[in-house]
């Protein structure tokens, strides 16, 4: 399958806000072709780069090009039972895909690696927007229904938020809003804000539409479009298509404690 | 570059936000329009010779422009190389814009601009921050 890999490299490596980044040892999976394969597990240390939904890996962090790339959708990221201290493991819901399994040179630096690959899906992103979408029309409208008493007090800048067109329905487009062109463009071809958006006074943007919606999912029962929730939970995956944004989020957070929990249990028994 | 290519073919199959024939030219010298399936699954498009299970190929749409081309027809072409791009020749205008709109918010850094925005806004008209109770506010994909 071909991939446009140049553009992914570049995305990479330019300056875009990375999400997390760092060294790790990433384990080397070998084939074993015959019986009496004799397989030591090796780790190669890499530089990592989380952006988005995207794990790139580089041989060093001052590389021009990764070395490769694993795709956070419908994975799990777990402490792992690895010889080594402070392993995890990005899991995949498809059962012939292999698991990374990686190393890191902490307990806090770990974690932070577990939280970050967590939370990187796609889906999990797109909740969080849903969400405050829906906040920000709550907080519009109980805005609203205040000023329209007299003695509200409240300050000129928010009487000039609620005249602001930003402040127009969310289904209003923005003039000119592309991937990510106008933010992070290196100069020549990106477009600016500039003309495009007349709105663009003192920053006030015209609200970017609404994210595509997802079909529903729930059909897939075991919902492996599901964000990294189906490890032993008795209940069934909460779809991403679920309101409640504040459920899934905790169970990400039951999980981490859960399996850290379990950790440290573990690691007093083998050091007392 | 190595990649989780199972991951991806999975991810070929999931529900896509939309999938369509389409026909598609790639930026290649001498290419030529195709009827292909497109499928567009997060922030990847998927292309597909319509009588086949696994897609031919996909692209990434993260630092990609989409542009309106002549009647019935955009293009994606990315950041780095903007002249090289993929056509895609709707069955109408309106199919056309549909696809345009959604192809330009399937990134992720598009939904973390929206995102970024509406905790500005929230944050501007109440003073709190939405993300804290969350306990992502720190986190640094989220600051303005």
């Amino acid at each position: 399958m071909k991939l446009n890999e140049r553009s992914i490299a570049h995305y990479a490596t330019c300056d875009s806000p990375a999400d997390h980044t760092g060294f790790l040892r990433k384990r080397v999976e070998r084939h074993h072709h015959h019986a009496h394969y004799h397989h030591s597990t090796s780790y190669q240390r890499r530089w990592f780069v989380l952006k988005g939904n995207l794990l790139f890996y580089f041989e060093e962090r001052e590389s021009r090009e990764p070395v490769g790339l694993v795709v956070l959708e419908g994975c799990t990221v777990e402490l792992c039972e690895a010889a080594e201290e402070f392993a995890f493991a990005i899991r995949f819901d498809d059962a012939g895909a292999r698991a990374y399994v990686l190393v890191a040179d902490g307990q806090a630096v770990m974690e932070a690696w577990v939280k970050a690959l967590s939370r990187a899906s796609f889906d999990y992103m797109r909740l969080v927007v849903r969400e405050l979408e829906k906040q920000l029309e709550e907080a519009r409208k109980s805005l609203a229904a205040c000023c329209k008493s007299p003695r509200r007090s409240s300050s000129s800048s928010r009487k000039r938020h609620l005249s602001n067109p930003a402040l127009l329905p969310l289904q209003e487009k923005p003039a000119l809003l592309e991937n990510g062109y106008s933010t992070w463009g290196s100069g020549g071809g990106s477009v600016s804000g500039g003309a495009a958006c007349p709105d663009h006074d003192e920053g006030h943007v015209k609200p970017p539409p609404l994210p595509p919606r997802r079909r529903s999912a729930a059909s897939s029962a075991a919902g492996s479009s599901a964000p990294g929730l189906l490890l032993a939970m008795p209940e069934s995956p909460v779809s991403p298509e679920t309101a409640c944004f504040s459920k899934l989020h905790s169970w990400y957070g039951q999980e981490i404690a859960v399996l850290r929990r379990e950790w440290q249990e573990r690691q007093k028994r083998e050091h007392p | 570059m190595r990649y989780n290519k199972g991951e991806l073919l999975s991810l070929a199959r999931q529900p896509a936000e939309k999938a369509a024939e389409i026909l598609m030219r790639v930026p290649k010298k001498g290419s030529v329009l195709k009827k292909r399936l497109v499928k567009l699954v997060v922030n990847f498009l998927f292309y597909f010779r319509t009588d086949e299970a696994e897609p031919i190929g996909a692209l990434l749409l993260e630092h990609c422009r989409i542009t309106k081309e002549e009647e019935n027809v955009f293009s994606i072409s990315f950041l780095e190389d903007p002249e090289r791009k993929y056509c895609f020749e709707c069955a109408s205008e309106e199919q056309c814009q549909e696809w345009i709109e959604a192809l330009k918010r399937a990134s992720y850094e598009f939904m973390r601009r929206s995102l970024i925005f509406y905790r500005n806004e929230i944050q501007k008209m109440t003073g709190k921050d939405p993300l804290e109770q969350y306990g992502i506010s720190e986190e640094a994909r989220f600051q303005l």
